[in-house]
């Protein structure tokens, strides 16, 4: 079947102005605003029940149905930071189909009334971004970006902005903080950014990620019906899987959902190189909980429901697989190191235990864990869950718990036979923390 | 001054928002390609043109990893070692890295010309090991490759005058 989001894997120029259009690009958009009203469009993606793709599996169309119509000023962002470790999907559709993300968040807008788009992009795509400026500035001068777009009478401009490397601003409250010039940490909510003093420039926002919206264009010249025909009625549409860590054929595989696991990793993706056992699976990126690779897993379907019934979740899709050599004791490190490094330091349980789950983490590496950091392991993420300000807190849990849960057996190993991982310990240090002088060594054996 | 020699470009960036506060991310990208790293200066001029205190200059440019308040090496070589990364091979490239250039974690050659950082995930986990360089992407590396990359780059510092848009 021809790919709905991924078309650069079938018409290698659809980045091109000419060839997305001569390939049925921008007919969405032509719809949208020539046949139907913003709330026409509203209820079409409703009945498709497309769900986020950013991570939460929120349905679009109700979000975009919690922005209220009489207020002057609204805005859609997409959210194009890509950060979870393992993802690559966004930066696939920007790179060789930008037009469709473009078109998509052209509908999200008029289906709000929106007054500007903004893109938030992370910095490190730099190159990237600068081309699709270019983009934007095409569909501008075809008229389906800007002032009385289409001769509608609306006026809907489009903008990049450039984040300059920090996980959190993924996070949605934090993105609106850095695109506002302020710190990129996570507000208070509510108000939630669809209401009134919680958007963008505390204006009503919907913000959305690029899979999200790159769905929005073929739903609306193929209708919700053809959507719901594709994945399950729960999770309908196409999703793109994110494949990286130890498989055959790495990349990004656009598959119903609802497909399983198996048929997604060795079918589709060649399964485990160099003759080696599946041992365990990230589906989620680093921030959802590792599963071990049983049948029971192997044979679920990939849908939010069943992957939340396993124990993680969907999330993003981005999946990460370690084979049977793989030490989980250390990929939990380095996800440990990962928190430490991206927490934005606001609440004191996120900063404070990604800091100490990190030097546990370290130690172990040293051959110097004991019975006591395996308590505090265990105990550690459970202050953290549920009381802090955005899901990064959450997420840092995650790869903590889940490898003690599912590998309790290579955790005692590190106790028990205390191997040394030198250059982990080593790499694992947070270079400004080093450069700060302060040195893993002054922390009191076992201490908190 | 930034304002007077780049006036038509932060023009351009402000026109973009409807606060001067918005612009502040991109004016320091500005500021650090003119200055090389976001000197005291920089960073003032910055707060300047956003209406902001130097204080929350400071700390937006240290909040970023792609910010640099310290100056780095003419090629700043920011290595992936994130978890898929990791998988495929990227501690020991960054090791491998790190000896062939003959610094630490973190450090700059004694020419000046390279330095080197871990950072996490880049978005290009299907092609690791893989590095930024001053902003742009190299992907499936190996030390074969690296080291004809790092050869390249000591010819092209050689050269007399870089044109300017080669610098992020
Ligand atoms: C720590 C953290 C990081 C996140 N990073 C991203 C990201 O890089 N991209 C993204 O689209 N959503 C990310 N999200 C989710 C966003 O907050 C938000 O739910 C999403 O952009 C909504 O878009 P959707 O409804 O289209 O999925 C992140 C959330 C958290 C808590
Ligand atoms: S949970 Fe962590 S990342 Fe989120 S706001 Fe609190 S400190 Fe920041
Ligand atoms: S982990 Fe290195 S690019 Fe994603």
């Amino acid at each position: 079947m021809a790919h709905i989001l991924l078309r650069d894997l079938d018409i290698p120029d659809i980045w091109q102005f000419d060839t997305y259009v001569a390939n049925g690009g921008y007919e969405g958009l032509k719809q949208a605003i020539g046949n139907h009203t913003p709330a026409e469009v509203i209820q079409i993606v409703l009945d498709a029940n497309l769900r986020g793709r950013g991570g939460a599996g929120f349905p679009t169309g109700r979000k975009w149905s919690f922005i209220p119509q009489n207020e002057a000023v609204k805005y859609v962002v997409v959210n194009a930071d890509e950060s979870e470790p393992g993802t690559f999907k966004d930066r696939q559709l920007l790179e060789k189909n930008p037009h469709q993300v473009i078109e998509g968040a052209m509908i999200a807008a008029y289906a709000i009334q929106a007054t500007a788009v903004y893109i938030y992009c992370r910095g490190e795509f730099w190159d990237l971004a600068h081309a699709l400026e270019e983009r934007i500035e095409e569909a501008r001068q075809a008229n389906l970006v800007g002032e009385n777009v289409l001769g509608s009478g609306w006026n809907c401009p489009m903008f990049v902005h450039l984040g300059a490397g920090a996980y959190i601003c993924g996070e949605e409250s934090a993105l609106l903080n850095s695109l506002q010039g302020l710190l990129g940490q996570p507000r208070v909510r509510p108000p939630f950014p669809a209401q009134k003093g919680g958007g963008l420039y505390y204006e009503p926002t919907v913000v959305n990620n690029v899979e999200t919206l790159a769905n929005v264009p073929w739903i609306l010249v193929n209708g919700a019906d053809a959507f719901k025909q594709i994945g399950t009625s729960e999770s309908p549409g196409p999703k793109i899987f994110c494949m990286s860590g130890h498989i055959a054929r790495p990349g990004n595989y656009e598959l119903p959902l609802g497909i399983t696991f198996r048929e997604l990793i060795f079918e589709h993706a060649g399964g485990i190189p160099n003759g080696k056992q599946l041992k365990g699976i990230l589906p989620s990126g680093a921030s959802g909980p590792v599963l071990r690779a049983t049948d029971e897993v192997l044979d679920s379907p990939l849908t939010y429901e069943s992957v939340a019934k396993l124990g993680s979740t969907l999330g993003s899709a981005s999946f990460i697989l370690m084979d049977e050599d793989t030490d989980m004791v250390w990929a939990a490190a380095k996800m440990a190191h990962f928190f430490k490094h991206e927490s934005c330091g606001k609440c004191t349980p996120c900063r404070e235990g990604t800091y100490w789950l990190e030097r546990i983490y370290e130690r172990m590496m040293r051959g110097e864990g004991t019975e006591h950091d395996l308590h505090l392991l265990n105990s550690v993420p459970r202050q953290m869950v549920g009381v802090v300000l955005c899901a990064l807190g959450d997420f840092a849990a995650n790869p903590v718990l889940s490898t003690l849960k599912n590998f309790p057996d290579e955790y005692e190993r590190y106790i028990r036979q205390r191997p040394v991982r030198e250059q982990t310990a080593d790499t694992l240090q947070d270079y400004a923390r080093k450069e700060a002088g302060e040195h893993p060594a002054a922390v009191g054996e076992g201490g908190l | 001054m930034l304002a007077e020699k780049y006036a038509d470009r932060i023009q351009k960036i402000f026109a973009k928002y409807p606060d001067r506060r918005s612009g502040i991310m991109d004016l320091l990208y500005l500021a650090q390609e003119e200055y090389g790293w976001l000197t005291e200066q920089a960073l003032e001029e910055v707060a300047a043109l956003c209406d902001v205190d130097p204080t929350q200059a400071h700390s937006i440019a240290g909040f970023y990893t792609m910010y640099s308040e310290k100056p780095k090496g003419k090629y700043w070589l920011q290595v992936c070692t994130d978890l898929p990364c990791a998988l495929r091979g990227a501690d020991d490239f960054y090791a491998a890295l790190c000896e062939f250039l003959g610094v630490e974690d973190g450090g700059t050659t004694e020419d000046g010309l390279f330095t080197v950082e871990q950072v996490m995930c880049l978005a290009a986990c299907d092609k690791a090991p893989m590095l930024q360089c001053n902003f742009h992407y190299h992907e499936n590396l190996d030390m074969e490759k690296m080291k004809a990359q790092i050869e390249q780059w000591r010819a092209e510092a050689a050269q007399p005058e870089q044109p300017e848009d080669e610098r992020p």
